[in-house]
């Protein structure tokens, strides 16, 4: 027996009606009904990060919310943000220090990243390496060993901290 | 990795959640920030027939102190816990715990009460739940009843919470100038299970310590309270109590280390915890 159930949403910015299936993951919902590919469906247990979208303006694990749990929620991947260009400088250091290979860690740590930044602009500290460490812990990147996106994501903070000041 | 197929239902008051669960029994399970429930449903773990969803209740998420307890509703977040002042001041444990609790995507969803209620043998907050002898309050049939913590863990992810019950709160005692309280664990990547934890309380009695609370994480079935420890580090002697661990903790293997490794660290834990307790630097 299969249970579907209507949800209304907003989906970077745009108002979505979906007919959902009770059990399907948030990122199977974005990635499968909306082809909004940029989310990547990693361990499917919370681990590895991959996942990672926004929910009325916090990240969460796409894996472990259901798509039917947002109904009437705002929803960001990484394709609304990369539109608004609210992360335009934070994507251009993970380029410009190689801060990814394969990229298919690269959208979560960049929201991932993202909110950090957020919580420490406008004249706030800093984040200091570890820091930074400690906030991505929870993204698992296979490819570059993680010291090119914390160059990366420090390299932005100091930009935006001097901006702000 | 996908879930089996169950019905979702959305809880609009404790009450709708309560009898929710009594209509479709033991086939129910209770949704709160899932961080843990929703990975057991992908790996198929778990197999509910519906998910009473409780993210819908309204005001079951707030952080008050009310006659020398901290209430903290179970639908409040970790995320906002750790940012809390309330339980900055007077839950300092609680304080010292939640940056070990996962990464800030799952703390944005993890609920206190979802913690306390899932039980999971390794995780902080129960064991913080257990240091500081808190009490559960839990919604049933039959009206609300509150819990003590010694009472509360019963084995591996079983609780005091009967299958038609829901934990709508849990309330620690605030803290006093004369408390003392120490946190320390062991994981492998920072935010996750502890291979072995440590959460404490004691009060301060001139230069040393009495109503000692000693409460492992990782290292049994449920949190464990190490009491000979507990009773040698109150009459003051570290080494004693350290020695003590080898009767009060009896962790087995797992994946990542043997009992053996588990029960050194336990004691290398307790050196840092006392440190903690005493005012030194571990």
């Amino acid at each position: 027996m299969t249970h579907h159930y209507d949800i209304t949403l907003t989906v970077n910015g745009e108002r979505i009606d979906g007919h959902v299936e009770g059990r399907k993951s948030l990122v199977d919902f974005l990635r499968d009904d909306l082809t909004l590919t940029g989310s990547h469906v990693g361990c499917e247990h919370g681990v590895c990060g991959a996942c990672t979208v926004r929910v009325n303006g916090e990240v969460v694990r796409g894996c472990l919310m259901l798509a039917v749990q947002c109904d009437g929620a705002i929803v960001e991947t990484i394709e609304g943000v990369s539109d608004t260009g609210e992360i335009a400088d934070l994507q251009d250091a993970f380029e410009r220090r190689n801060a990814l290979q394969c990229g298919f860690c690269t959208p979560g740590m960049l929201l991932t990243a993202q909110e950090l930044l957020s919580q420490t602009k406008n004249g706030g500290k800093v984040p200091s390496r570890d820091d930074i460490r400690e906030h991505i812990s929870g993204n698992y990147c296979r490819c570059t060993g993680y010291h090119a996106i914390v160059d990366a994501v420090e390299a932005v903070a100091v930009a935006r901290a001097g901006r702000s000041s | 990795m996908k879930p089996a197929p169950f019905a979702y239902a959305k809880a609009r008051s404790v009450e709708d959640a309560v009898k929710l669960l009594g209509k479709h029994g033991d086939g129910a399970k209770l949704l709160a920030g899932g961080q843990s429930l929703m990975a057991t449903l992908n790996m198929r773990l778990s197999a509910p027939s519906v998910l009473i969803d409780l993210n819908g209740i309204a005001g079951l998420d707030t952080i008050a102190v009310k006659d020398g307890m901290v209430d903290i509703g179970a639908l409040a977040r970790h995320a906002a816990v750790m940012g809390s002042d309330t339980i900055a001041q007077h839950a300092p444990l609680i304080a010292m715990a939640m940056p070990h609790i996962a990464h800030p995507a799952i703390r944005n969803r993890g609920t206190i009460g979802g913690s306390v209620a899932f039980a999971d043998p390794a995780a902080e907050l129960p064991a913080c739940f257990l240091a500081l002898n808190g009490e559960a309050e839990i919604a049933g049939p039959g009206g609300k009843r509150v819990v003590g913590a010694d009472d509360f863990f019963q084995g591996l992810y079983e609780t005091a919470i009967g299958p038609n019950d829901m934990l709508t709160a849990i309330r620690l005692p605030a803290a006093t100038p004369d408390m003392r309280y120490g946190f320390a664990e062991l994981s492998r990547r920072h935010g996750d299970y502890a291979i072995v934890g440590l959460a404490a309380s004691a009060r301060a009695d001139g230069a040393s310590l009495k109503d000692v609370r000693l409460a492992y994480f990782g290292v049994g079935l449920t949190p464990v309270r190490a009491k000979a420890a507990e009773a040698a580090l109150a009459s003051g002697n570290l080494d004693e109590a350290v020695k003590a661990l080898a009767t009060d903790l009896d962790p087995s293997d797992d994946i990542q280390e043997t009992g053996a490794v588990k029960k050194h660290l336990a004691g290398v834990l307790l050196r840092r915890v006392a440190a903690q307790m005493s005012g030194a630097r571990a």
